[in-house]
This record gives C-alpha cells, structure tokens and sequence, in this order.
C-alpha cells in the first residue's frame, strides 16, 4: 500500500480517540494539587496554564473546539508563535517602500502580503502598482527571477526555525547558481528565546509549554531543554493534529499530577532529539544570531533573531537599499493588549477594541492580523463555550 | 473602506460584500435588488433575470474551461431561483494577439452547455483591446429563464427547513490552485463546473418542498450559509463530518491551510428543503452524484450566525470567508 496524504491526517482526527483523552485529561486533572513547598493559601485544586508557543496550535486549539473539552483548570494561554503576528510595522514599512521600487518584485510568503503597516500593507501596494507576490514554497522564486531578468527579486524572508532552512537553501543556489537578482529581506526569528523573554516577566503566568513540534522537526527537541531545567516549566513538543494536542495535553497534566518537570515530545513520528543537521548547518553557513528583534506585542528581545552573515552582504536588500528603507520605530494603538494576550495576562475577549475597531479585515494588534494569530482565532472561531 | 480596490474586494467574502453595499447597492438601491438573491425575479414573478462575467487563470483547467463556466454561472444563477434557462447574452472581451483557435474552443464548450440546459444565445457583443488591457479573454453572459416554481428565496428559510448539499465539494477552487500554482497530483482532481438545471428540474418533478437554493461559488459554502442566516435571520446548525470532501481536495486543504467549505464551487448548490421532502430530495440529488447529503438543520441559537459542529462534540462558528485565498506560512 502507497502512502496517501491523507494517511498523514485521518486517524490523528478519531472522534472516539479525542473524547477518550478528555476523559484521562478530566480525571487527572482532578488530582491536580499545588506542588510541595506552596504558599499556604495555595491549596486545593489547582489550575494550570499551558502556552502553546506556536500559531499552529492556537488555530488547532480553536478550530477543533479543543478549549470545549478541557476541565476548568486546565487553560491556555496563546504564545507569540506566529510570524506574521509578531512582525513589527517597521519592518511591515520596508516591504512596503522595497515593494514600491520600480525595479523590484517583492515575493513574501502567504499572509504576510495581507498585514497593514503605516502605508498600507503589500496587497495595497500590488493595487497601487507594486509587483507583489506570494509563493508557497521559497524555491518558486528562482523561476520568477529568470524570468524577469531586469528586475531584481527581493525575497522578504519570515517565519522561525520552520521557514528559515528554506531560505538559507534558496540563498545557496543563488550563490551556487551564480544567480544576480534575487536579494534577501531577512526577518527570520528563534523560539526558545521569546519563550525566555516570557518566563522573565514577574507577572508572566504560564506553567508549562506546548513546544511547537515543526520547529523541532528542524531544530531538534534539545532546543527546550533548558525550559524545565533552568525556569521548572515543563514542556511537550506537540504535533498539530487535534490528536496530537489532546495527548500533549494530557502528557502536560500527567506530569504535574506525578510532580515531574521534563521535556516530552508527543510528536515522535519527526522529532528527535537533534532534529535536521543539514537543515542546522545551512543556517549556520549563512545566517547569524543578531543583536536584537524587536518583536510587536512584545517588544526588544536580544538574540532573538537572524541576519545574514557579514559575507553575504551583496545579497542582504537592508544593505542595499539601506537609504530608503525607514528606521522609525512604530507601537501599536494604545488600546491594543496584544503584549498582555501574548504572556498569558488576558484573552482577546477582554480587550475593548475586539471584535470592533480591530477585526481580521482591519486589524489594530498583532494578533489579529494572521489566521494563526489569537485575536484572528477567536474571532473566527468564535468561543462557543 | 479602502481608498484603493484590492483582489480582496473580489473574493465572495465579506469585503466583497462591503463593496457591493457601499458603492453598488447605495448608489442602485431598489426592492428588486435589495432581495440579493442568485437571481432577480422580475415581471409579475414570472422571469428570473441574472448576469455574471467570468475571468479565470488558466483559461482551460481539469473538468472544464472559461466557456463552460460562463454558461454555467449564469444558467446555474437562474435554476436557483427555480427559473428554466432561456435566453442568453454572450460579451467578450479579447485582448490583441489571442489565438482564434483557442476562441473556437471555448465557444464550443458554451454551446455544448447551452444546449444541456436548453438555452440559446439572442445577442452578444465583442470588444477587442490593446495586449496588457485584459488578461486573454473576460466573458460575460446574462440570461433570461423562466420561473417553473414561484416562491423561491434564501430570505424565507424557517426552523422548518434543513439544509443539504448536492455532492462534495471545494473541487472547483482546488483545481485551479492546484493548476495555477503547478502543483502535480497522482489523483484527479476535476473542478465540479456544470450545470444545475437538470437537478433542479428533478427536484421539481418530484415536486419538492424546496425553500431556498445558492450555488455556492466564490467565498464557498460558508459563505452560502452566512448569507442564509443573515438574510433569514436564522442559525445554521451543521455537522462538520456529514460536509462531503473528497480526499484529493482535503489534501490540497491540507498542504496549504485552507478550508474546503471556503473554496469556490461551480457546480455544488446548498439547499434549504422542508423537513417532510429531505429524505426524498437527498434521494434524487444522489442519482446525480452519490455525495448528496443532509448537512445541518436551522434554529435559534445565535441568530445569523452558522454553528459549525464537531463528531467529538464541540463546536464553532464558521464565518463569511475575508481576505485572498493564500497558502498558509509552514
């Protein structure tokens, strides 16, 4: 028998092996005590929060109704695992003013091309004029560079460790391939270090993580090692599937009830400890870790980006077109709570623009401008509960 | 609104939507167009009146091309409004340089169509334009049928009714990604482009108890339903699984983060039937297409709103699609 996609999906969607994990879930979770060592006025039932770092699982989480099938103290806090979300409109602005360009062709990937930035967003630029373009897969534009050799190709690069193999592969058969119009606008971002930057929070009430299990497929499991190690917060890498949620879940619930504090992965059928070394070592031919990204909803986090090395500089559009690219930094509306949603402080029911002035055709905050986007999620979805 | 039109504007979806009230229905508001149903129902109730213009890259993909679609959606428009296509206009566009061999291709596969529904083209109208003007070749086509069954409207949908569907769905929408964007598959994948009346005729020989019926083109099935329960200020309770999707076209789902209820149809037609007709309506519609099926029923749960529910047990709300249909990130 041939292996069909849908062999890949079917049985992690079983109704009866979903409603057999919230049963374990509920009855676990009634166990559920503080740990030893607790305060006083910390007794009886306990409640966690579980962070889903990734987009993926806020829209798996939602799409699926899994909210619906947990106990009460089971919670989830929403993480900032979604690209497009945490882009800030500076770098929304770049794309723009690169977009803009007559010479140029800006090719990003999906929803990146719908997110508004001071000027509008790319799709507001294609209908002004700007040739704008979405691929699915990074490789697609070696075809639309050798086909429009007198224009220069700007990949505007997003995503974390997911997405960032690809381009470092796009960029070494351009090297390789000799190829002189496709150049990188790189905004590509690391997990484990706005998982950090979270835990740091004196306020920050996650107890343990969902890892997000397509970065591991590249990274490797050891990338959140130090999470249960150094802050005590236990995590498991989780596949997508609600399945696999609902057992990731459990697996959470289960250590705290046999009070462990370890690093899981659920999603054993592509994660390993050490992930892709080819994929590894071609970021780190070209890319390095750079100072700083200022995350939107989050703000300033060291490391938590990547940059192109020194040597590839003849690639990096940020270098080239460094005159016109704008360096004002942007915040959100004042009203916006997307920083609060993303460390586990409110839900986006709570914000007072939800739903109204801030919608997924016009959004305020960074969590609605994606579908992976917590805002976007319960706007769409809804929060039937 | 924006200052600019954007493709979103054109999606089926809700900015679609804010167009057509914020600019067309403002400026031509009238009681006939106010119904905002697939077609108009004109003349004492006795004709039905419906035009569409059709664009569409590639112009010739798996299951059909633009000139079966151009006869399609317009006579489709018309049967759902239980009108027998009659009489139809043909308009094309053609930019310079255009093969006419390519032209002779289309114009059959439109007379093909025609004469399934038994309609004829009265009148038509060509324009020739600069290269770079329009995208190869644009159609448009209105039509004239004739109401067999008065009545029909998505504005009179009541807890009396059920909502079904005549086959799976989203072919249409996955086809032309998939072809657009070249991406190869061992299965066949064919758009669902064809013509309703005869279903429609079926049904009403049968003499079905049928409220209301919406091909469910651009912005999909979920966009049928929002507009039913908004127009009928109703709640559509459907069944996640009882939705039919083949497996080629939740594969494509699946690879790029779509959702099949979202994708564009151009022969798949929701239908709201009275609860004592849906066994036998479901039964015809299968000897159509074996897919046909009860999907969900109508309450007052949340008004205007449509309920989306699990086999497990949850359930969510599936809104009007927004936005470009894109690929999803990773």
């Amino acid at each position: 028998m041939s292996l069909e996609l849908k062999n890949l999906y079917d049985n992690f969607r079983d109704s009866d092996t979903i409603k057999a994990y919230a049963k374990v879930i509920k009855e676990d979770a009634a166990q559920l005590q503080y740990r030893s060592g607790a305060s006083p006025q910390e007794s009886g039932t306990r409640s966690i929060n579980i962070m889903e770092v990734c987009g993926g699982h806020t829209h798996t989480i939602m799409k699926y109704g899994i909210l619906q099938l947990l106990p009460e103290n089971i919670k989830f806090v929403h993480g900032p695992g979604c690209p497009v979300c945490i882009m800030p409109k500076e770098r929304i602005d770049h794309a723009y003013v690169l977009a803009m360009q007559s010479e140029v062709i800006l090719v990003t990937l999906g929803d990146m091309i719908k997110v508004p930035g001071s000027n509008g967003s790319l799709q507001d630029a294609r209908s002004r004029g700007a040739d704008v373009r979405f691929v699915y897969s990074p490789m697609d534009c070696l075809k639309i560079a050798a086909e429009n050799p007198s224009k220069k190709l700007i990949f505007f690069a997003i995503g974390f460790e997911t997405t960032t193999p690809m381009s470092a592969a796009l960029l070494d058969v351009v090297i390789k391939r000799d190829i002189k119009n496709i150049f990188f606008h790189i905004n590509h971002v690391t997990v484990p270090e706005a998982m950090g930057a979270l835990l740091v929070d004196a306020e920050c009430k996650i107890d343990a993580f969902l890892g997000p299990a397509h970065v591991s497929v590249i990274s490797g499991s050891k990338i959140y090692e130090e999470f249960p190690r150094d802050y005590n917060r236990p995590v498991v890498v989780s596949g997508f599937e609600p399945v696999d949620v609902m057992h990731s879940i459990s697996m959470i619930v289960k250590q705290f009830v046999q009070n462990r504090c370890e690093l899981e992965t659920e999603y054993k059928r592509a994660v390993t400890r050490e992930g892709n070394l080819i994929a590894q070592s071609l970021i780190d031919k070209y890319f390095q870790k750079a100072q700083n990204f200022r995350w939107r909803g989050l703000g300033d986090i060291p490391k938590s980006g990547l940059e192109l090395k020194p040597e590839f500089d003849r690639y990096n559009a940020e270098t080239i077109y460094k005159e016109i690219l704008p360096t004002q930094e942007i915040n959100d509306h004042k009203l916006c709570i997307c920083g609060d949603i993303l460390k586990g402080k409110a839900t986006p029911p709570e914000c007072s623009i939800f739903g109204t002035a801030c919608k997924p055709t016009t959004p305020i905050g960074s969590c609605m401008v994606s579908s992976e986007g917590a805002c976007a999620a319960y706007y769409k979805y809804g929060n039937l509960i | 609104m924006n200052k600019t039109i954007s493709l979103a504007c054109g999606n089926g979806g809700e900015e679609n939507n804010e167009l057509i009230s914020k600019v067309f229905y403002k400026a031509f508001y009238n009681e006939i167009l106010e119904k905002s149903e697939d077609a108009a129902i004109i003349h004492n109730g006795e004709l039905a009146f419906s035009t569409d213009s059709f664009t569409v890259s590639p112009l010739f993909f798996p299951g059909a091309d633009i000139g079966k679609l151009a006869v399609c959606g317009t006579c489709n428009d018309l049967a759902m409004m239980g009108a027998k296509p009659k009489y139809l206009t043909c308009s094309v566009i053609i930019e310079e340089g255009f093969e006419i061999e390519k032209l002779h291709k289309i114009v059959e596969s439109m007379q093909k169509e025609l004469t399934i529904n038994g309609a004829i083209v009265v009148s038509g109208d060509t324009k020739v334009v600069p290269r770079g003007s329009v995208d190869k070749i644009f159609i448009n086509t209105t039509g004239i049928g004739e109401v067999i069954k008065k009545g029909i409207s998505s504005n009179k949908i009541t807890d009396e009714d059920v909502i079904l569907l005549n086959r799976d769905i989203g072919c249409h929408g996955a086809a032309i990604f998939a072809a657009r964007e070249g991406i190869e598959m061992s299965s066949e994948l064919k758009s669902d482009c064809n013509s309703l009346f005869p279903q429609v005729q079926a049904l009403l020989d049968a003499d079905i108890s049928i409220t209301a019926m919406r091909d469910a083109t651009r912005g999909g099935v979920s966009a049928v339903l929002n507009e039913w329960a908004k127009q009928s200020d109703i709640c559509i309770e459907v069944q996640e699984d009882k939705i039919p999707v083949s497996d080629e076209v939740m594969g494509i789902c699946e690879m790029l983060g779509f959702e099949a209820v979202s994708l564009a149809n151009e022969g798949t037609f929701v239908l709201a039937i009275k609860k004592w007709d849906a066994e036998a309506a479901c039964a015809i519609l299968k000897e159509f297409n074996p897919h046909a099926e009860i999907i969900g029923l109508v309450s007052d749960k949340h008004l205007k709103k449509v309920i989306l529910k699990s086999a497990w047990g949850t359930a969510r709300f599936l809104e009007t699609p927004t936005g470009e249909l894109l690929p999803r990130i990773c």
